[in-house]
């Protein structure tokens, strides 16, 4: 056993790059990986600093206080911030710098804090748009609907219907996202973002703004991502309490540095992050 | 009947059929507008741009021979060669495509993110730009643009009603092809937007660039998508009018008229663009007919801008537009 797997209460995989954990899920080897990230915004500089790994399959949760720079983290990875020093690791090569929707094209799909849909546009046809990345039909064969185009879009719509299905948003689907009330708003981003088959999912504050019932509905539909398609998650909350039940690993900023990275138990009792909870009087 | 009502019929029938005229114009502005929130100034220029160019391929003039025979002292005007209709269409269809890569790269692309007031500035440079080198291009004569449309009185038309009604109405052929075709791109682009993946990213784009970002849509594509579309409406609704008038400086002027078209329909509306144009077409040509005698005529100038002062009044919004909502 690696001391991280001892450290995780697990055992470790058959592969040998990471473990099994208490429940029987596989957490495999770094998909992602953020070295020595520093960003400015001209004198300010939100995040310092800071280097964390991800790993397949797991849950991975990036907590701290409001203006701690969690947002900022993951815009870098999402490729709508670009870090002055530091580099990011994705699937073992160094990635070079990207647009946002480069990034989405390899990959990694993510929600909003303050949810961005398309206001204008049905449940279903956002959830369509989810896939755009993975649709091959050429723009020749779309303006004369013929080939790839009509199988392919039929194809797509049978992946966004399960994926409907598996969110309980069936009796929503030809709504305009606009008429929807705040939580099932959230969940359609959340079917978007998992219509892309993201191989790392990042979700910034999926229960922000939620009534205890929907925060229920909410976490339990992000395990049963990560159950189910075995994808991997970032997740940042600031709310303590729900980000220790669902996730594997957390990393802890405050200021715009790191001081806290390990699974819950070990990180809900470091004097540090206490601190540092304590000291802005949190929820 | 009367034959009065006949004769407002006709009147009403024509003013429908330059109304899909003023839709098809309109209609350029709401893509484009829609898409990126740029009000673009240079749409009537690029619908006369694309005529000109279309006119230039098709008779084989040389481009910028004036320019060169000054420089050189030679005395070039055509290669000699007529293209078929067909081709020369294509290949301005090809030119407008280009034109608009050309705008995305050296204008939109280092505008990103700045206010609308700045990128609608910049669209009325690109007008007055692509306005001389139109002229410096293909020259700055009245040219006759002649892609064998059809012309005159339709007598289908006339001898059926004549036959029905016993009063032959009179209609355009050229105004009925110019119906039929506006129809067609319009069904088409409708088409489009709803059902393919390009169409559903232009949607997406048009409403909310960041989350459009996250789901993988690169907005410089998309920008040369809209212009290209923008491009061939304008090559469409110059051939259009070209065909009508002339191929001259004032097409580019029938932007204007797209204006009312825009307040009545909503400038982010692609039915209300619709709309808007037939309300305009057959409103101008009605008030013509009916009120025109009674104040000394020449109404048609004036009635569309009146009626878009109304609706900013009373509708600012405009029929389909997004309803305006301030919080406070």
């Amino acid at each position: 056993m690696t001391s991280e797997a001892i450290t995780h209460g697990g055992a470790m995989n058959p592969e040998g790059d990471g473990w099994v954990t208490p429940d029987g899920r596989h957490i495999g080897p770094v998909v992602l990986e953020v070295k020595n990230i520093t960003l400015r915004f001209g004198g300010v500089t939100a995040i310092k600093d800071i280097s964390f790994d991800i790993r397949e399959g797991e849950i991975r949760a990036i907590i701290g206080p409001n203006g701690a720079g969690k947002s900022s983290m993951l815009n870098v990875i999402s490729g709508f911030y670009h870090p002055q020093e530091g580099e990011i690791w994705f699937r073992g090569q160094k990635r070079p710098p990207m647009k946002p929707f480069q990034v989405a094209r390899q990959g990694i799909a993510r929600t909003f804090q303050n949810i961005a849909l398309f206001k204008g546009m049905s449940v279903l046809d956002n959830i369509m748009t989810g896939r755009i990345t993975l649709m091959r039909s050429t723009m020749a064969e779309e303006a004369l609907w013929w080939g790839r185009a009509e199988r392919e879009e039929l194809a797509h719509r049978e992946a966004v219907e399960k994926i409907i299905d598996f969110l309980e948003i069936q009796h929503i689907r030809r709504t305009p996202v606009s008429r929807l009330p705040y939580g099932l708003q959230k969940r359609v981003e959340l079917a978007r973002a998992l219509a892309a088959e993201p191989k790392l999912l990042l979700l910034d504050e999926p229960m922000a703004g939620m009534n205890v019932e929907e925060k229920e509905d909410m976490s339990r539909f992000i395990l049963d991502v990560n159950d189910e398609f075995g994808t991997t998650i970032v997740l940042i909350e600031h709310d303590m309490g729900v980000v220790m039940d669902l996730s594997d690993r957390v990393v802890v900023m405050d200021y715009g540095k790191k001081i806290g990275d390990g699974p819950p138990d070990e990180v809900r009792n470091d004097p540090q992050v206490i601190a540092a909870y304590l000291g802005v009087s949190h929820e | 009947m009367p034959d009065q009502f006949y004769f407002a019929l006709e009147v009403a029938l024509n003013g429908l059929l330059t109304g899909i005229m003023y839709a098809l114009v309109a209609l350029g502005f709401v893509l484009i507008y829609k898409s990126s929130e740029i009000f673009n100034y240079a749409q009537g220029v690029m619908a006369l741009f694309a005529a000109l160019t279309l006119v230039g391929l098709q008779s084989g003039q040389v481009p910028f021979a004036e320019l060169i025979n000054a420089i050189f002292g030679t005395h070039l005007s055509h290669f000699g060669w007529r293209l078929p209709p067909l081709v020369a269409i294509v290949l301005t269809a090809v030119v407008m495509v280009l034109f608009a890569i050309l705008v995305e790269r050296l204008i939109l692309r280092h505008l990103v993110g700045q206010e609308p007031i700045i990128l609608f500035m910049a669209t009325i440079g690109l007008a007055y730009f692509l306005e001389g080198f139109g002229d410096l291009m293909w020259g700055s004569e009245i040219k006759k643009l002649d892609i064998g449309l059809p012309q005159g009185l339709s007598e289908t038309v006339e001898s059926l009603t004549d036959r029905w009604f016993g009063y032959g109405l009179f209609i355009d052929r050229l105004d009925i092809a110019a119906a039929a075709v506006a129809g067609i791109l319009v069904t088409v682009l409708t088409l489009f937007s709803q059902y393919t993946k390009q169409g559903r990213a232009l949607r997406a784009v048009a409403d909310d660039h960041q989350a459009a970002l996250s789901v993988g849509i690169s907005l410089r594509f998309i920008w040369v998508l809209v212009w290209s579309i923008a491009g061939f409406i304008a090559l469409v609704a110059g051939v259009m009018w070209g065909a009508k008038s002339g191929v001259q400086f004032s097409l580019s002027l029938i932007a204007l008229k797209a204006l009312p078209v825009l307040m009545l329909g909503g400038f982010t509306s692609i039915p209300g663009a619709i709309v808007g144009g037939l309300i305009i077409g057959v409103g101008e040509k009605l008030f013509e007919f009916w009120v025109g005698p009674l104040i000394g005529g020449a109404t048609e100038n004036w009635f569309a801008y009146v009626l878009a002062l109304v609706f900013l009044v009373f509708r600012p919004q405009g029929l389909f537009g997004e309803k305006i909502i301030e919080r406070v």
